[in-house]
């Protein structure tokens, strides 16, 4: 049973984490909307050990407002990212 | 920048000069080892991609500015299958002397 | 233990100017196969394969979207699926159609390493593996699409896509005038890799 839908407001996760992991740093804390609900698959940090990535996480697609990402944004106030993030890297926006 | 951005690999955000758009055909070595991933997962040597891109990611903040492309795959898959005990360290550097010797470098 | 008698003899890569991460390359090349772990046959076999797909594959599921919308759509909404019509096998990741609209232009890169749809467009140019692409394109798009001879308008929302995990991601560029009653097949000859990433447009006809 996927933890959001489309069009909840997610934070994504700011951890420290030095295993491998698929959460680039520019959006680690911010906050988006679910654009999509994909499907699970292994997660990074274990299968780079050579695991099988099991508990397999559901797999989301956020989008993200490029003038919360960045300070002084130069480009279109409309400008959107996409990006994909696992549950486990999700949690409720505080302003949900 | 947050104080844990310490990851040579992960570079969205960061700044940087204009884009080289030049383009080139690879040389065979790096068709080699674009073959040798592929071949890798399908005959069960390594399992997923993951295992290869930490082993990118533990090569040190130089490895961005030092090593080209296929050069940091083959130092990533080198490791990981010596971790693995599929190859060794030894047996890699003889046969780097090996064609060195047949190139007449050394 | 080498041995000075029974050096193989010398093949095309050793004509080439080799650092010491390519004569590692050769190395484990040379010793995989002598291992068995697969044959040199294979590896040529796989050489001749991935050098075989090109944007081309990409460029005939884009025409097919354009000429067909009821396509167009069941790509959109599952790309493998979509791909399976027309004989392509997608395995091991998520094909994700994205269509440029009067309202959106997609652009599409992988700030941690180089994700890229490999099975429709063949390897990924040097640039888009690049440090200066992967970190700025995040940030200025609409600066690095000027780069590449790309403006867009600003009442259009540019979206960037960061291929962080499973999915690999088409862009569908719109179809340009002049070509309402083209084939398929010279629709497919217009569509250039750099608009199925999303760094280019296709000029109208």
């Amino acid at each position: 049973m996927p933890r959001f839908s489309c069009g909840d407001r997610v934070q994504i996760a700011r951890r420290d984490c030095a295993e491998h992991h698929r959460v680039p740093d520019y959006v680690k804390g911010k906050t988006g909307h679910i654009e999509r609900v994909c499907v699970p698959f292994g997660q990074p940090e274990k299968l780079a050990l050579g695991l099988d990535g099991k508990p397999f996480q559901m797999l989301y697609r956020v989008r993200l407002e490029q003038a919360d990402l960045w300070e002084s944004y130069a480009g279109s106030p409309g400008d959107t990212l996409e990006i994909e993030i696992f549950e486990h890297w999700l949690e409720p926006a505080a302003d949900a | 920048m947050s104080p844990d951005r310490h990851k040579p690999h992960d570079l969205g955000g960061l700044p940087a000069g204009p884009i080289d758009r030049e383009e080139h055909d690879l040389a065979h070595w790096e068709q080699r080892i674009d073959a040798m991933v592929s071949l890798c997962f399908s005959k069960g040597v390594l399992h997923d991609v993951a295992e290869l891109r930490v082993g990118i990611e533990a090569l040190g903040p130089d490895a961005y500015d030092k090593l080209g492309y296929y050069e940091r795959w083959a130092a990533s898959i080198a490791n990981r299958l010596v971790s693995k005990e599929v190859l060794t360290r030894r047996e890699l550097d003889e046969r780097i002397e090996v064609i060195r010797a047949r190139r007449g470098d050394s | 233990m080498s041995d000075e008698h029974t050096h193989p003899p010398p093949r095309p890569d050793d004509l080439e100017p080799h650092s010491y991460h390519a004569l590692l390359g050769l190395a484990l090349s040379e010793l995989l196969i002598e291992k068995g772990i697969y044959t040199a046959d294979e590896e040529r076999r796989m050489i001749e394969k991935l050098d075989s797909i090109t944007p081309a594959e990409g460029a005939r599921v884009v025409a097919r979207a354009w000429c067909d919308p009821d396509f167009k759509q069941r790509l959109l909404e599952d790309g493998n699926s979509a791909l399976r019509e027309l004989g392509i096998d997608h395995v091991d990741t998520e094909l994700t159609v994205l269509e440029n609209t009067a309202e959106i232009h997609n652009t599409v890169v992988c700030t941690l390493c180089s994700c890229y749809p490999r099975r429709l467009l063949g390897r990924p140019p040097a640039w888009y593996k690049s440090k200066p692409y992967r970190s700025r394109v995040v940030r200025e798009p609409r600066t690095v699409l000027k780069e590449f001879g790309t403006d867009i308008s600003t009442d259009r929302e540019i979206r960037v896509h960061d291929s962080t995990a499973e999915l690999r991601y088409l862009v569908i560029p719109i179809r340009p005038a002049g070509t309402a009653d083209w084939s398929e097949e010279d629709l497919a000859r217009i569509v250039s890799r750099d608009a199925m990433i999303g760094v280019a447009e296709i000029p109208s006809q």
